[in-house]
C-alpha cells in the first residue's frame, strides 16, 4: 500500500493541475494578507476561499484522477496486492498531495501573517474539508465507470454541500421558526461538512455575536469537551464513510 | 447681636479643630464608636492599623475619620459598617469589611444618608453586600476606593456603588468588581464619573435610570455580565469611555432606553456581543466613536427618532447595523465601514454611492434568530449580494450617503 | 495449472460468460478467440480477478482465487492498452513495478527491455510516448518477472511488424521453457503461428477448445482461418 501511496504522490506533485490549485492557493492567501492590513479581514475573506474552492478541487480533481489510472490501477490489480491496499494507497497518495498543496498555498502564509487561533481554526477546517471530498470523490468515482457521470456525481455532491444544503437548512428554519430548533439545527448542521468547518471557525472568529441569545446555544455545545469531541467525531465520519462505502464498491467492481 | 453669636461660635469651632483623637489596639482608645461620640464636630479621629470589629459605626458630626495604613474595620456580618449621617464628613484610608447581607435591607459597608459634602477616598471595601451606598445626599466625592464584591460567582451581592436621590456627586478614579451592577444611578442628577474601572460584575457595570444631566468621561466598562445599561434619562454625556468584552446573551457594550438629547461621542466599543442598543431614544447625538469586532456594533429600533449618527469608526463587526425598522427619521452620515465597497472617483474620501449597513441576513437573523449558524456561509453570502443589487427586503432609508473612504483617528 | 469451472458473468442484462469451464496446462499456448462482444476479455479479466464472477471458480494451482491476490505473483499480464502514471518517466514505470512486486533487478527478464531498445528511453515521460512505445512497455513488463504464467490481450494489436515479431519470438522462447500463456487475438494467421490451442468464444459460451492439429483435420483444411469457418458453419447447421 505504501509504495503505491509512494508513487501516487511521486505522480501527482507533478501534474498541471495540482501545481496549478497550489498556485492558486498562494495566490489568494499572499494576495488577501498583502492587501489588507487587517489580518482578522484577510482571514474572513480566506474562509470563503476555503469553504468553496477547497471542497470543490478535493473532489472533482481526485475523482478525474481516478478515472484517467483507471488503466494503471488494472494494472495494479495483475499484481499480487490486494484491492483494499491498491484503493487505500491510492487515497493516501492523493490526500498527501492534496494536503502538501493545502499546506503550501494556505498553511503558509496563515503561519506568516495570521499565526492566530482563528488562523489555526482556518488551517484544521481546511485540512479536515480536503479529506472528506477527497474521500467523496473516490467514491463518486468507484461507484460508476463513467467518467463523464463520475464527474457528474462528484460536481453535484459539491453543489449539494457548499449551497443546496444550506439553503434547505433556511428554508427549514423559516417553516419552523416558532419551535426551539436549537438542537435539530446543530444536528443538521453537522451533517454537512462544510457548514461542520464553517461552524468551528466561527467559534473562534465571530464569538462576540455567537454569545447572543441564540449563538449562546451553540457555543455552549460546541465549546464544551462534549461538543469537540462530537465535531471531531462528525468530521471524521465524514473522512471515513464515503472511503469505506468506496472500499465496500471497489472490493467486487469489474474493472 | 446675633452676628455676633455667630462669629463667636465660627471662632469657638476653628480653635477646636486642631484636635486629633487617636484609635489604636494598644491604646486607651480601642473603639472607634466611643471615639466618635466623645468627639468635638469637625475633630480628626486617626485610626491606626489593625482590625476593629466595627458595627454600625454611625458618624453624626461633621468629623475626618482618616486611616493610616489601611486600619480593618469589621463588621462582623451583623449590620452596615459605616454610616454617615452628617455633612461635612471625610472617610478616608480605611479597609471596610464583612457588611451583612440580606434581601429585606440594603447593607453596605459605607452609607450616607441625607448628607451633603461628604468625600470617601482610597477606601477599600470587601466581602461587603453593597460598597458605597449614597442616598439623599447632595455634593458627595467619591475618589480612588476599589470595591470588590462578596461572594464572587454568585449572584446575591449588591452594588459597588449606588446611588438614590442624590445630586452634584463625583465619582472618580474607582475600581469596583464582583458585584451585581458596578455603578447604579437611580434619580441621580448633575453627576460626575470619571475615570473608573467597572469589571466582572454580574449584572451591569453601570446601571442608570431616572438620572438626567450627568456626565461620564474615560471610565472603563469591561467583562460584565450583561453590559451597561443606562435608561430613561435626559441631557447625559458619555465621552471616551471604554466598552469591552461586555459578551453573554443579553449583553451590550451600552443600552440606551428611552434617553433623549444625550452625547455618546469619541468611545471604543470593542468586542462586545452587541456593542450599542438603543431602544425609543431621541435626540442622540451618537459621534466619533469606535466599535470594532462587535458582534453587532449597533442595533436600533424603529422607536429611535432624530438621532444622529456621524463620524464613527465601524470596523471588523459580524453586522454593522441592525434593525427591527426604517429608520426614517435618524441621520446617519459620514460614518467609517469597513465592509463598504463603493468606490472615490473625485479622491476627496468620501465614497460615491452610499453604503447600506444592514445587511439582509441581519433582517433575517432578527427574526429567526437560530439562522446565526449559518454565517459567512456560501447560500448567506449569495442571498446578501443578491440583496444589494436587488432590494426586497432591507428599508433602502437606512444608509450612509456619505461613508468615509478612511477610518478616522480619533 | 488453471481451471476454470462454470464461470457465469453478467453486466446488468449482458449475460457476457454463460457457464464457461475449461484448463490451462503449463507448455500451452492458448489463444482465446472469437467475435467482438464474446466475452474473451471478460475470461482473462475473471482469471486475473479484475473481474469477479458472479457463478463458478477459478483453480489457480488447485487454490481457489476468490479472496486471494498471491497467486497474481505468478502471472504477467499484458493489457490491450496500457496506460500508466503520466507524470513518471519510463524508467521509473519500471523500477515501480519492481519495487512493487518486491523483484530487485538482475531477477527479471529483460529481454524484451532490450530487443525493443527501451534502455535509451528511459528517461521519457510515460505521457510523450506513443502508443506503440507504450505497447512495448507493457509487453516487456508482461515479461519480466518470469511469470510461469503470461495473459497477453491482444497482444500485437498496437505493435509495427517488426516488434509484433519480436514479441512473437519471446512467446515461442517461453512456451518452450515450459511456460502456460494465454493469449487473445483476432488475427488468425497470429494465432496459427503462435497457439498450440484454440478456444473459440461465441456469446459467452465455448464453442470449441481444441488444438490447432485437430481443428485442421476436423475441417480437413490447411488453413486455420478457414478451418474454423468450416467448423462454424457445421456447427451451425447441425
Amino acid at each position: 500500500m505504501l509504495k503505491i501511496t509512494k508513487y501516487v504522490i511521486y505522480d501527482i506533485l507533478r501534474s498541471r493541475v495540482m501545481i496549478a490549485y497550489t498556485a492558486f492557493l498562494l495566490l489568494v492567501s499572499l494576495s488577501l494578507f498583502s492587501l489588507e492590513n487587517d489580518s482578522q479581514k484577510s482571514l474572513i475573506s480566506l474562509m470563503s476561499v476555503e469553504m468553496i474552492i477547497v471542497p470543490l478541487v478535493s473532489i472533482v480533481f481526485p475523482t478525474t484522477y481516478l478515472y484517467n489510472a483507471g488503466e494503471f490501477i488494472e494494472m495494479l490489480l495483475a499484481q499480487p496486492i490486494s484491492r483494499r491496499s491498491i484503493l487505500l494507497g491510492e487515497y493516501a497518495g492523493v490526500a498527501v498531495s492534496m494536503l502538501l498543496s493545502f499546506a503550501a498555498g494556505v498553511g503558509i502564509p496563515v503561519m506568516v501573517y495570521a499565526p492566530t487561533a482563528t488562523g489555526m481554526v482556518i488551517f484544521i477546517s481546511g485540512i479536515s474539508l480536503s479529506l472528506v471530498f477527497i474521500s467523496m470523490a473516490f467514491l463518486s468515482a468507484v461507484s460508476t465507470s463513467d467518467k463523464a457521470k463520475g464527474i457528474g456525481i462528484a460536481l453535484l455532491l459539491w453543489f449539494y454541500f457548499a449551497v443546496i444544503y444550506d439553503g434547505l437548512l433556511l428554508g427549514i428554519l423559516f417553516s419552523f421558526s416558532e419551535y426551539p430548533l436549537e438542537k435539530t439545527v446543530i444536528l443538521l448542521a453537522s451533517l454537512n461538512p462544510i457548514d461542520l468547518g464553517r461552524i468551528l471557525i466561527l467559534l473562534k472568529m465571530d464569538i462576540s455575536a455567537l454569545m447572543g441569545l441564540t449563538g449562546a446555544v451553540y457555543k455552549k455545545f460546541f465549546g464544551t469537551g462534549l461538543g469537540t469531541a462530537y465535531s471531531i467525531g462528525m468530521m471524521s465520519a465524514w473522512i471515513i464513510l464515503p472511503l469505506l462505502a468506496a472500499l465496500g464498491i471497489f472490493r467486487k467492481k469489474n474493472l | 447681636m446675633y452676628c455676633r453669636l455667630a462669629i463667636l461660635l465660627i471662632l469657638s469651632t476653628l480653635s477646636c479643630s486642631a484636635k486629633v483623637s487617636v484609635v489604636c489596639m494598644n491604646c486607651m482608645q480601642k473603639d472607634i464608636q466611643q471615639a466618635v461620640n466623645t468627639a468635638m464636630p469637625g475633630d480628626t479621629i486617626l485610626i491606626k492599623p489593625g482590625t476593629y470589629p466595627c458595627v454600625n459605626l454611625q458618624i453624626n458630626k461633621p468629623l475626618s475619620v482618616i486611616g493610616e495604613g489601611y486600619p480593618v474595620l469589621d463588621g462582623q456580618e451583623k449590620d452596615e459598617v459605616v454610616s454617615v449621617l452628617s455633612d461635612n464628613v471625610l472617610i478616608s484610608g480605611l479597609g471596610i469589611r464583612n457588611s451583612a447581607r440580606g434581601a429585606m435591607k440594603d447593607y453596605a459597608g459605607i452609607r450616607v444618608f441625607k448628607s451633603q459634602q461628604v468625600t470617601i477616598i482610597n477606601c477599600m471595601m470587601e466581602n461587603t453586600f453593597f460598597g458605597i451606598y449614597l442616598s439623599d445626599s447632595k455634593n458627595i466625592t467619591v475618589r480612588g476606593n476599589h470595591s470588590r464584591g462578596a461572594n464572587y460567582g454568585k449572584s446575591d451581592t449588591g452594588n459597588g456603588i449606588h446611588l438614590w436621590k442624590c445630586q452634584g456627586v463625583k465619582i472618580e478614579n474607582n475600581h469596583i468588581e464582583g458585584h451585581r451592577d458596578g455603578i447604579y444611578f437611580e434619580f441621580a442628577g448633575r453627576c460626575l464619573i470619571n475615570n473608573n474601572l467597572c469589571e466582572k460584575n454580574f449584572r451591569y457595570g453601570l446601571h442608570f435610570m431616572f438620572s438626567d444631566n450627568d456626565t461620564y468621561t474615560g471610565n472603563t466598562f469591561s467583562d460584565n455580565g450583561t453590559g451597561v445599561a443606562v435608561m430613561y434619562s435626559k441631557g447625559v454625556q458619555m465621552i471616551g469611555n471604554y466598552f469591552t468584552d461586555n459578551r453573554g446573551d443579553a449583553s451590550y457594550g451600552l443600552l440606551l432606553k428611552d434617553m433623549s438629547n444625550g452625547v455618546i461621542s469619541r468611545n471604543t466599543f470593542s468586542r462586545n456581543t452587541i456593542a450599542v442598543t438603543m431602544e425609543g431614544s431621541n435626540r442622540m447625538h451618537f459621534e466619533k466613536n469606535n466599535l470594532i469586532s462587535n458582534g453587532y456594533a449597533l442595533k436600533i429600533t424603529a422607536s429611535c427618532q432624530q438621532d444622529t449618527i456621524v463620524m464613527n469608526n465601524f470596523s471588523g463587526n459580524t453586522f454593522d447595523v441592525g434593525t427591527n425598522g426604517t429608520l426614517n427619521d435618524n441621520y446617519l452620515n459620514r460614518n467609517y465601514w469597513d465592509k463598504y465597497t463603493g468606490y472615490d472617483l473625485n479622491r476627496d474620501n468620501i465614497g460615491d454611492i452610499p453604503y447600506q449597513p444592514v445587511s439582509l441576513y441581519s433582517v433575517i437573523i432578527e427574526q429567526m434568530p437560530f439562522a446565526v449558524i449559518l454565517l459567512r456561509s456560501l447560500t448567506v453570502e449569495l442571498m446578501d449580494r443578491a440583496e444589494k443589487s436587488i432590494p426586497s427586503l432591507v428599508p433602502e432609508t437606512i444608509q450612509d450617503k456619505s461613508p468615509l473612504m478612511k477610518m478616522i483617528l480619533q | 495449472m488453471i481451471r476454470i469451472e462454470n464461470i457465469e458473468k453478467s453486466f446488468g442484462r449482458l449475460r457476457v460468460l454463460q457457464g464457461v469451464s475449461a484448463a490451462f496446462e503449463p507448455g500451452e499456448v492458448v489463444a482465446v478467440i472469437g467475435p467482438n462482444g464474446s466475452g474473451k476479455t471478460t475470461l482473462i479479466k475473471t482469471i486475473l480477478g479484475m473481474v469477479v464472477a458472479d457463478k463458478g471458480s477459478v483453480l489457480f494451482d488447485g487454490k481457489n482465487i476468490a479472496g486471494d491476490f498471491s497467486y497474481r505473483a505468478k502471472i504477467g499480464y499484458m493489457p490491450q492498452a496500457g496506460r500508466y502514471p503520466e507524470n513518471m518517466k519510463m524508467g521509473q514505470v519500471f523500477l515501480m513495478m519492481k519495487d512493487i512486486r518486491g523483484i530487485k533487478s538482475g531477477f527479471t527478464d529483460e529481454d524484451l527491455i532490450n530487443e525493443y531498445g527501451l534502455g535509451e528511453m528511459s528517461g521519457k515521460m510515460m505521457r510523450t510516448l506513443s502508443g506503440g512505445t507504450t505497447q512495448k512497455v507493457s509487453a516487456a513488463l508482461a515479461f519480466l518477472f518470469n511469470p510461469p504464467v503470461l495473459i497477453l490481450d491482444e497482444p500485437t494489436a498496437g505493435l509495427d511488424p517488426l516488434a509484433a515479431e519480436i514479441l512473437k519470438e519471446k512467446i515461442q522462447k517461453e512456451k518452450n521453457a515450459g511456460k502456460l500463456i494465454i493469449v487473445t487475438s483476432h488475427i488468425m494467421s497470429e494465432v496459427e503461428e503462435i497457439a498450440g490451442k484454440i478456444m473459440y468464444l461465441e456469446e459467452g459460451r465455448i464453442r470449441f477448445y481444441q488444438s490447432v492439429h485437430s481443428i485442421k483435420t476436423r475441417a480437413g483444411e490447411e488453413k486455420l482461418g478457414k478451418a474454423i469457418a468450416q467448423i462454424m458453419r457445421n456447427n451451425r447447421h447441425a
